[in-house]
């Protein structure tokens, strides 16, 4: 027998590999297991999130605005397609054939938002599906879903989608939806309520991402309805009125570029329509938006973002200021057809001397050299403050505080470096700023008798069933004016429509309602047309931009709105 | 461990003792054919798990004509065996010479030939490999004298050379370490392999100290393209991954969540040891590795017992071939070893392998039914 010490060897060896190979089983297995067994679930499970039906917007009449229908959405997912070989070109190939859209207007929607990649594109998360039709009709989807094999990494799943019932009625208020989250309006201010709570679904995948079977399931939490003080009606006669303004305004040669109505309640700050032009269609948000075609979509509301001289309707404010510094409200004061500050002529409006009246007369007729007097006086005396801050005082040079993401905050200039600022200041021209709503919420001051509101559009947070999760109330002020000054103003303005100016526009009109005229001029372009108005329950307000004089254009308009409500 | 015996006394002295004398021949080492039997229906049902019920079928057949491989083997002579050798070793090398221009590439490797059958010629050389060392090692009551050892370390080098052209680094090294085992057994003398030990672990380090890493990790890809396909990690990764979420117990056969998501490649075959790791837990990868520890302990044995120099070399051959195959195989699913493209013997999916491992454990029922024969060198 040779050397039967070599056969130890072999059994040495082999002893050690066993030891080495039980000692690293051991580690991996039992010491380091429960590390491998969460790497493991990692790799295996996924969480898809489930999109909670979004809550409802609703008119003040429980009609809705916004609502959703369920209808079949193809949708890609992205990691998938990364994944595979050629990054999903011949899927999104295919997709775009069934879809009958060319390939590129396809794989746009699929890339992802960010850096040089402008729109369109998904904005959201590449694990989530990215739907690249809005709505496809039923055999389309059914195509799809039986030629799985063709489409991998393509989805036709039955998907809530936003509806807009009355088309595009108060689009800018009620904002939209990308990518499941509110953009802008009542959509993104109220994007907590609205959107509810997605819920999870956890999947087993296999090593290319297939589906195993589902692990578990928490369904979503649908979102609440949001209810508005907005009145469907009054929205749509007051868009049809501004639009139909616009088109006069033009037709008369006019610019007339753009243009909004405010329609609140005077008693209690809430919006009851609020009207901008240019508007759009908002179901262009379900088919996917083009970089140009979103570039040129008017998302500005102009009741709250488009700020503008006030002109005459501003004298409110200046009447107020006068009547705090002292100056008799039914005094007699002249009304010439032009004042001189300093070496300037300040024309009167049209240039014409009207003779003497008191300060009621002079809103009715809008008489502009009495308050060049008025204002040049103070200004002489340094008293001229009271004039910035009386008309800060009704909220001027301020954002409302409106429930809506954006706002303008309009501008109320000083008044004391130069001659001629405060005599152009009480006439609300140079370089005095409002927004619509802000000189809505200043006339309802008016009307109610001194409180300013921070105007509200929702009313209230209810949840599907009905139950009201929260009701909104408009927050308010109070107007540094007293009672009988503010009850003079209203009912100086009470005979605008009746005798003043805007006698033309409102002939026939049977309801009683107070409000003035305002006509801005803006040196290069057009005047700006403004009618601010009120009874005791509603203010409504119209401006035309280079729509010409407030009693030719945004007069009629708040006519036309007059005559919806009253109805 | 000094394993001094009469040759006529039989290894299995509980045995053959109750028929008196010891018997010619021993019998057949019922211990050796069951742990065989054991892993390979283990095996089966791992591919089963892992691979489906298709693929277990296939693995079946392979099995039984493995075991008919075995049975034959165990019934020959080992004279007769020996007399065959040189053809059969012929064969082999003809076929490993025709996969170069003919065979199929599987993972970069040209190792596959299709002869109306496909199978991996290196598979059935790894077989001759065992039987044609042996003979010029096989040398008497001292060892084989330098001679020998140059004769066998030439035989082995056609294959060897053959295989690295196709190119199989994990094969290659296979034949390398059946070769040292049975240069180890056969009773050379220490200088001898001293000298070898010295002379390969020179050119290791000569390797080694002269390359890059960067040129030792392409030396290893040109050498065996099937280690790590995706270069990422990924397969070393996933192994590890399902091994160890099997923790102390497994999850239980067939429920294995990473096996049935596929997340391991090659799993059914090289890496048929993860389904062990996931599916029966620590315990169950224990039994394997005591029963593959069984198996080649009764090898060993066999060698032992064999009187027949030439035997004994074939059974530390065989034996070496064995062990060096699975720790290689199990160690790079734990992460201890580089990855190449080795099936875990008997376990594996893969008809060539089942059958030549089976056919290996033929080899040892032979050496050991004609263990008292004196076979001259």
């Amino acid at each position: 027998m040779p050397r039967p010490g070599r056969l130890l060897v072999l059994h040495v060896v082999i002893g050690a590999m066993l030891i080495t190979l039980l000692g690293r089983l051991w580690y991996l297995q039992v010491a380091d297991g429960p590390a491998y067994v969460r790497a493991a679930a990692e790799t295996r499970v996924r969480t898809v999130a489930i999109a909670p039906v979004r809550g409802r917007i609703l008119d003040a009449t429980g009609l809705p605005l916004v609502a959703n229908r369920t209808v079949p959405v193809v949708a890609v997912d992205y990691m998938a397609l990364t994944h595979q070989a050629d990054g999903g070109r011949a899927v999104l190939a295919r997709l775009a054939e069934v879809l009958r859209e060319p390939y590129e207007r396809v794989a746009e929607r699929v890339r992802l938002c960010g850096g040089e990649v402008r729109r369109p594109c998904w904005p959201g998360s590449p694990y989530q599906p990215i739907p690249v039709a809005g709505e496809v009709d039923v055999p389309t989807a059914l195509q799809i879903t039986e030629r799985q094999e063709e489409f991998p990494g393509v989805s036709t799943e039955l998907q809530p989608i936003r509806t807009y019932p009355l088309g595009p009625a108060a689009v800018h208020t009620l904002g939209y939806v990308q990518a499941g989250t509110g953009q802008d309006g009542l959509e993104a201010g109220y994007d907590r309520e609205l959107a509810g709570t997605p819920g999870r679904r956890d999947v087993v995948v296999g090593s290319t991402g297939e589906v195993a079977h589902v692990l578990r399931e928490i369904p979503p939490v649908p979102g609440a309805d949001l209810v508005t003080s907005l009145d469907a009606r009054i929205q749509q006669v007051s868009e049809r009125a501004l639009a139909d303004a616009i088109a006069g305004a033009r037709r008369r040669g006019l610019p007339a570029d753009s243009g909004a109505a405010v329609v609140l309640e005077a008693a209690t700050g809430r919006v009851t329509a609020l009207a901008a032009n240019p508007s759009y269609n908002p179901e262009v948000w379900t088919g996917g938006v083009s970089q140009r075609e979103f570039e040129a979509l008017p998302l500005a509301s102009r009741a709250v973002l488009g700020q503008w001289p006030p002109g005459s309707t501003w004298k409110v404010a200046s009447v107020a200021a006068a009547a705090k510094a002292g100056y008799d409200l039914s005094a007699s004061y002249d009304c010439p057809g032009n004042y001189r500050v300093g070496d300037r002529s300040f024309r009167n409006f049209g240039g014409l001397a009207l003779g003497r009246m008191d300060l009621r007369e002079a809103l009715v007729q809008s008489c502009d050299t009495i308050f060049y007097r008025i204002a040049d006086e103070l200004w002489a005396d340094r008293r001229d403050g009271v004039l910035g801050e009386v008309a800060k005082g009704f909220g001027f040079g301020a954002r409302t505080g409106v429930d809506l993401p954006s706002e303008a905050k309009g501008a109320v200039p000083g008044t004391g470096d130069l001659p001629g600022h405060a005599a152009n200041f009480a006439i609300g021209q140079g370089d005095v700023l409002v927004t619509p709503l802000q000189l809505a919420r200043a006339y309802a001051a008016i009307a109610n008798g001194g409180t300013l509101f921070s105007p509200r559009v929702a009313k209230a947070v209810v949840r599907p069933g009905g139950e009201v999760i929260r009701t909104i109330t408009p927050p308010s002020g109070r107007v540094p004016v007293p009672p009988d000054v503010l009850a003079f103003i209203r009912d100086a303005l009470t005979d605008v429509p009746r005798t003043g100016t805007a006698a033309t526009a409102f002939t026939g009109f049977a309801h009683s309602i107070a409000g003035k005229t305002g006509t801005a001029e803006v040196s290069g372009r057009a005047d700006t047309s403004w009618f601010a108005s009120f009874d005791q329950r509603h203010v409504v307000v119209v401006v035309v931009s280079q729509g010409g004089t407030g009693a030719e254009t945004a007069a009629p308009a708040a006519r036309a709105i007059w005559e919806g409500i009253s109805l | 461990m000094t394993i001094v015996r009469d040759p006529h006394l039989g290894g299995r002295s509980w045995v053959s003792a109750g028929r008196g004398w010891a018997p010619e021949r021993g019998g057949v080492d019922w211990v050796l054919a069951g742990v065989a039997v054991t892993l390979s229906g283990i095996g089966l049902l791992l591919v089963w798990s892992s691979g489906g019920a298709e693929l277990a079928r296939r693995q079946g057949v392979a099995v039984g004509l493995g075991l008919v491989a075995m049975a034959v083997l165990a019934r020959l002579d080992l004279r007769v065996l020996r007399s065959f050798t040189p053809v059969f070793s012929l064969v082999a090398a003809v076929l490993l010479a025709a996969v170069l221009p003919l065979g199929d590439r599987v993972n970069g490797a040209r190792s596959w030939l299709d002869l109306g059958l496909r199978f991996q010629p290196s598979e059935l050389a790894k077989v001759a490999l065992v039987l044609v060392v042996a003979v010029p090692l096989a040398h008497g009551e001292h060892g084989p004298r330098a001679r020998g050892v140059l004769a066998a370390l030439g035989l082995a080098g056609l294959p060897i050379g053959l295989i690295m052209l196709q190119p199989d680094l994990g094969t290659a090294l296979v034949f390398t370490a059946t070769t040292a085992g049975a240069v180890l057994v056969s009773g050379a003398s220490k200088r001898l392999i001293a000298g070898l030990v010295l002379a390969s672990a020179g050119a290791v380090a000569w390797l080694v100290t002269v390359a890059r890493p960067y040129q030792l990790e392409r030396l290893a890809v040109l050498l065996d393209p099937s280690a790590d396909p995706d270069g990422s990690g990924y397969t070393a990764a996933q192994a590890k991954i399902a091994i160890g979420s099997g923790g102390l117990l497994g999850r239980g056969l067939f429920q294995g969540e990473q096996t049935a998501g596929g997340f391991v490649p090659e799993q059914h075959t090289d890496f048929i040891f993860t389904v062990a790791g996931e599916e029966l837990g620590f315990a169950g990868c224990a039994v394997i590795l005591l029963l593959v520890t069984a198996l080649l302990w009764r090898g060993l044995r066999i060698a032992a017992a064999s009187a027949s120099p030439y035997g004994r070399v074939v059974a530390g051959a065989v034996v070496s071939w064995l062990a060096f195959q699975a720790f290689v195989n199990v160690g790079m699913t734990v992460g201890l070893m580089p990855i190449t493209g080795l099936p875990l013997p008997f376990v594996s999916f893969g008809g060539s392998a089942t059958i030549a491992c089976l056919a290996a454990v033929g080899l040892l029922q032979c050496v050991r039914r004609t263990r008292s024969a004196i076979i001259s060198g």
